[in-house]
């Protein structure tokens, strides 16, 4: 028997669910209303809701006074790249763990898991130097790395725990036929992994896009991402709010539509597998 | 059924990983421990001799740190108490049957996406500034003196602007452990006669606790690091410095490596803490 709501329930629910739901997502939204208004309307009391006069002003000149395109595209690459490079050593490491498991496999789970638990600000300065004797100190290269690093435990354990669910019979069954290693990786397991891989990259590519710890700290002006561009805000010129508001909206609308797509699979890749 | 060629290949695949893996934890942890007992301060000449334990004496008995600590565990503490207890009543409320259900979904998540910096300069600019931001129209509109969120009620309004933040993520775990609750059981009590305090009390709070120490402890180690939403709000003033931005502070502002070294190995201990519990907690799901 499904449980049987009444419609007055229903609406009652809709109601308050959709209440607090525009509540939670209003400061976005009034950072999208803000971006298209002029900076006096921006500011007005009271403030104008949506019967203004829509601009793009504000977007043409943050292109234009700050180079928007370029912090953007240090954005894609470094969090692209570390994805990327990531998932490169990523997915045979969890593919040997998920499929040829020995009595250590746990233990070294768990160890990737922990080195995810230091501290960044405790290797703070030892990266630091590292990154300047080794000419890494604002190049997107660096960055690059340092994100791989920091999410590749975080990639191995969901991927992991995408692959331990493909059946190992099915594996078995392709030997029986006279599969190799090759047919078997490549006709095998390579489609039933690929959800799996996806949503390890999209998840990544998230966490990546919005680091804000090393991206502060370890650029400057040449491979700022987005993260560390609207930081720059933080000083007086911050006080332009349709500006500001332009530049945000363009700094998270990529990830906020990535995002929808991987609600399931944040709650994997975050909890490392132990809620699903 | 593995051969021994197939776990030697084994071995290889991981080999990147791990290797990868332990140089990021052990050379820049070494060098920490190592800066730890030096005075070391790359302005006035860096190396100047090694110090012992005074670095890890210092930096607990400067008068920053307990405030520090103070500051950071009522951030913590604030974010928790919050998102948890607004992610349960979200998360049961979101369970029930109604109209549009992904999309309020989509709208609750929201925040978790957005980049930290934007989150904190938009909160900051836009709505707790005392002059323009939105609350202050609100307060006046009222006829209330506004607030000045980040001065007077700093530690208050960065609890709000991480909660925001964090809330999604609370909500999101909460609501999957929600949904893989028996409704049958649900509604034997229901018929049953169980008041929904009951209900609450005795069948969805026993089911999710576990997914709540697992948000508990997740957040704990990510909300132990925040930094860019307190580097572009407050920086650290008004009482809002916490140990993650004492020591950025002493090695990267005042470039004393040596004593923010110091600190950095009591972050590592403090968070390795939080970390042993949760990895118990993930290491007993991986045995099933």
């Amino acid at each position: 028997m499904a449980r049987s709501v009444t419609t007055q329930r229903k609406s009652l629910n809709t109601f308050i669910a959709w209440t607090i739901g525009l509540l939670i997502f209003f400061p976005i939204l009034w950072t999208i209303l803000t971006s298209f208004k002029t900076e006096a309307q921006a500011i007005a009391d009271p403030p104008v809701w949506f019967f203004f006069d829509w601009t793009l002003e504000n977007y043409r000149v943050v292109q234009e006074r700050s180079n928007y395109s370029r912090f953007l595209w240090n954005s894609i690459i470094i969090a692209g790249g570390s994805t990327i490079l990531g998932m490169i050593i990523a997915i045979p490491a969890a593919w040997s763990m998920a499929f040829v498991p020995s009595n250590r496999t746990k233990d070294i789970l768990l160890w990737m898991l922990s080195t995810k638990m230091l501290p960044a600000v405790g290797v703070l300065y030892p990266i630091y130097l590292i990154f300047i004797r080794f000419g890494l100190l604002d190049t997107r290269i660096g960055l690059t790395l340092v994100l791989m690093l920091i999410n590749l435990p975080i990639m191995v354990w969901m991927l992991y725990t995408y692959f331990k669910e493909i059946p190992g019979e099915i594996l078995e069954a392709a030997r029986m036929d006279g599969a190799g290693l090759k047919e078997e990786i490549l006709y095998v397991l390579t489609p039933m992994a690929i959800p799996g891989i996806a949503s390890t990259v999209l998840l990544n590519i998230i966490l990546a896009w919005n680091e804000a710890f090393w991206t502060l700290n370890l650029t400057a002006a040449r491979a700022a991402p987005l993260t560390a561009f609207i930081a720059s805000y933080s000083s007086p010129e911050g006080l332009f709010y349709a500006k500001l508001s332009a530049a945000s909206t363009m700094a998270i609308a990529p990830i906020l539509i990535l995002g929808w797509f991987s609600q399931k699979q944040l709650v994997r890749g975050l909890t490392f597998g132990a809620v699903k | 059924m593995s051969t021994k060629a197939s776990r030697s290949a084994a071995r290889l695949m991981l080999a990147p990983a791990v290797i990868l893996l332990l140089g990021w934890m052990l050379v820049p942890l070494t060098l920490t421990l190592i800066f730890s007992f030096q005075r070391y301060l790359p302005l006035r000449g860096g190396f100047q001799g090694w110090v012992g334990f005074e670095n890890y004496v210092r930096f607990v008995t400067s008068s920053a740190f307990w405030p520090s600590v103070q500051a950071t565990v009522i951030i913590v503490g604030g974010v928790l108490l919050i998102t948890v207890t607004l992610g349960i009543l979200l998360a049961i409320l979101l369970d029930q049957p109604m109209w549009g259900q992904g999309m309020v979904r989509i709208l609750v998540i929201a925040p978790f996406f957005v980049m930290p910096t934007v989150s904190g300069l938009v909160w900051k600019n836009m709505f707790m500034d005392p002059n323009n931001g939105l609350l202050s129209h609100l307060w006046r509109s009222v006829g209330a003196d506004p607030i000045i969120w980040l001065s007077d009620a700093s530690m208050l309004s960065i609890i709000l602007i991480v909660s925001w933040q964090w809330l999604p993520f609370a909500t999101l775990i909460l609501l999957t452990a929600i949904q893989s609750l028996d409704s049958e059981q649900l509604e034997a009590a229901e018929m049953d006669g169980a008041p929904m305090l009951s209900r609450f009390w005795h069948i969805i709070l026993p089911h999710l606790a576990r997914a709540i120490t697992i948000v508990i402890l997740i957040q704990t180690i990510f909300l132990l690091a925040i930094f860019a939403e307190i580097f572009v709000t407050t920086q650290g003033s008004f009482g809002t410095r916490t140990l993650t931005y004492l020591i950025f502070q002493r090695v990267l502002e005042s470039q004393n490596v040596g004593l923010g070294s110091a600190g950095g190995i009591y972050a590592v201990i403090l968070a390795n803490i939080f970390a042993l519990f949760l990895m118990r907690i993930v290491g007993k799901n991986l045995d099933r």
